[in-house]
């Protein structure tokens, strides 16, 4: 995909917002729910988490994303990396997507860290032999040899979080999400993995990244998306989005378009 | 379709060998013991029920054996099954992977286990003098049929279960009706014609129904019986496959 420029496009959002139920739902269970259903009691309300937000990215663009909680950040970040198709919209990505999301959760307790590493590694999309290849780059970059036969559970929350992040980071991805996780783990660790993820980023992965830090977005990215409420406030250049931003981080009051 | 599960080989492995080792536990012991317990479920109901029926059914601990063996199939299949989705919402809310990957792997492992005790059960067969025949071979039809049916109830009840939370007790209640209506531990020739019939409309009693055709009438069973299990396996399957196709990307929505 180009646009008119002629300038590679590696990311393109359309329109897309995402809707979730709420009210009488999940938590009724089925008879109450054909009780609700036959006396017609039964509401459901809709919730628009992201609405009608389009941007787009060239090949090597860095993007921040801002916003107060609840603004829908991160399941833009969802219908990005594929996790979750949009309502309505249409997203587009060019080439290998790679997430890193809320790393930790998702291993199962009762394996061991070497089988739960195989385990995220197909589930990434990995193959075994690529696996094979890189299982010792993984465990040795995470630092837990030592516990590769341990069941998960011995681990603490952030070995968890390195063993994750060390899966997640042995590709070179040509988009690369990033929700809060520049770094992760302790000291000496949050610096190689930060590492890690600048070698990534300067292998030309279009990057997208949600982060609370300003000073982070402002020196790492040269564009910004602001959303509130679901849905974009502004896109564009940092500079004076985040100047912008920051005056409504005082004031909680939205520029006038 | 090919050309997708070469792409999705890897991850079944592993998702499949994960179910294995969290249901064994990685023993001898979890393995015998998980073909154990169903025996002894079956020794028990062989003992007492002998006293009522065994005068009357011929085989009969052969004839319990091959309900009891497939319906404790069926309701071990899909009550795993039916946490596929709610089991694996950590996963599949973070990585973008075909849902349908858990159900099937889940079912691998009751599948396996099913196999095993089909082995013991015709030792036991075997012992209460059944004389084995090649058209043994063909319960493989209705064992093939009763996993297509287990994957496409897994498939329908692992939805349900994400929506609703009581899908699980209402299950329970639908399988203990279900486990009487299938005529495990007595027979239907006391009722009549028309009433064993109805009986059929049942899938799981379908299929033991095949089994004790092929193992203790030592016949092959008419056309019907074949299309019957066929159907039943089909219909289920299609149903589920077709929920799947519908909700796989809204089922992230209810997570």
């Amino acid at each position: 995909m180009f646009d008119s420029k002629d300038q590679e496009i590696s990311v393109d959002v359309s329109h897309v917002s995402v809707r979730y139920m709420t009210g009488d739902f999940i938590n009724i269970g089925l008879k109450e729910f054909v009780m609700r259903k036959l006396t017609r009691t039964y509401y459901a309300k809709e919730f628009w988490a992201v609405n009608d937000v389009s941007f787009s990215l060239y090949k090597g663009d860095l993007l921040g994303i801002i916003g107060t909680n609840g603004a829908g950040k991160s399941t833009l970040l969802k219908t990005v990396s594929g996790v979750m198709v949009p309502t309505k919209g249409v997203v587009y990505t060019k080439g290998k997507v790679a997430a890193l999301l809320e790393l930790a959760s998702g291993f199962d307790s009762d394996l061991t860290v070497k089988e739960n590493a195989y385990l995220r590694g197909a589930l990434l999309g990995y193959t075994r032999a690529f696996m094979n290849e890189k299982y010792d780059e993984i465990i040795d970059f995470s630092e837990l040899r030592e516990y590769e036969d341990r069941p998960f559970r011995q681990l603490s929350s952030g070995m968890k979080a390195r063993i994750a992040f060390s899966i997640a980071s042995m590709v070179q991805p040509d988009v690369l999400i990033l929700d809060e996780v520049l770094s992760v783990g302790d000291g000496a660790f949050r610096k190689k993995s930060e590492e890690k993820m600048r070698s990534i980023i300067g292998g030309g992965a279009t990057t997208i990244l949600v982060s609370h830090s300003l000073e982070q977005i402002k020196s790492l990215c040269n564009k910004v998306l602001w959303m509130h409420h679901g849905g974009k406030v502004a896109f564009g250049e940092t500079e004076e989005i985040c100047e912008v931003y920051e005056e409504f981080l005082v004031t909680k009051r939205l520029p006038e378009v | 379709m090919i050309q997708k599960l070469k792409e999705y080989q890897f991850l079944f492995e592993e998702l499949t060998k994960r179910d294995f080792r969290k249901k064994y536990k990685r023993t001898i012991l979890g393995m015998v013991w998980s073909v154990l317990s169903p025996l002894l479920t079956l020794l028990v109901m062989s003992v007492i029920f002998t006293r009522f029926f065994g005068h009357s059914i011929a085989h009969y601990t052969t004839y319990l054996f091959a309900g009891n063996l497939t319906f404790s199939y069926f309701s071990e299949a899909t009550n795993g099954g039916m946490g596929a989705l709610v089991g694996n919402k950590d996963i599949f809310s973070k990585v973008n992977v075909p849902k349908y990957m858990f159900v099937i792997s889940t079912n691998m492992s009751s599948f396996f286990n099913y196999l095993l005790s089909l082995v013991i059960f015709f030792v036991f067969a075997a012992f209460d003098a059944i004389v084995f025949r090649w058209s043994f071979f063909l319960l493989l039809y209705p064992v093939l049929c009763l996993l297509a049916f287990n994957i496409g109830m897994s498939m329908i009840l692992s939805a349900l279960d994400l929506f609703f939370k009581d899908t699980i007790y209402l299950y329970r209640v639908f399988t203990m009706l279900l486990m009487y209506a299938s005529a495990i531990f007595y027979s239907v020739d006391t009722f009549s014609v028309k009433v064993q019939r109805l009986f059929l409309c049942n899938p799981i009693y379908a299929y033991i129904k095949f089994f004790r055709i092929v193992v203790i009438d030592g016949t092959i069973p008419s056309i019907e019986y074949f299309l019957l299990c066929g159907f039943y396996a089909a219909v289920v399957l299609f149903i589920g496959a077709a929920i799947y196709k519908r909700y796989d990307s809204r089922f992230m929505y209810y997570v």
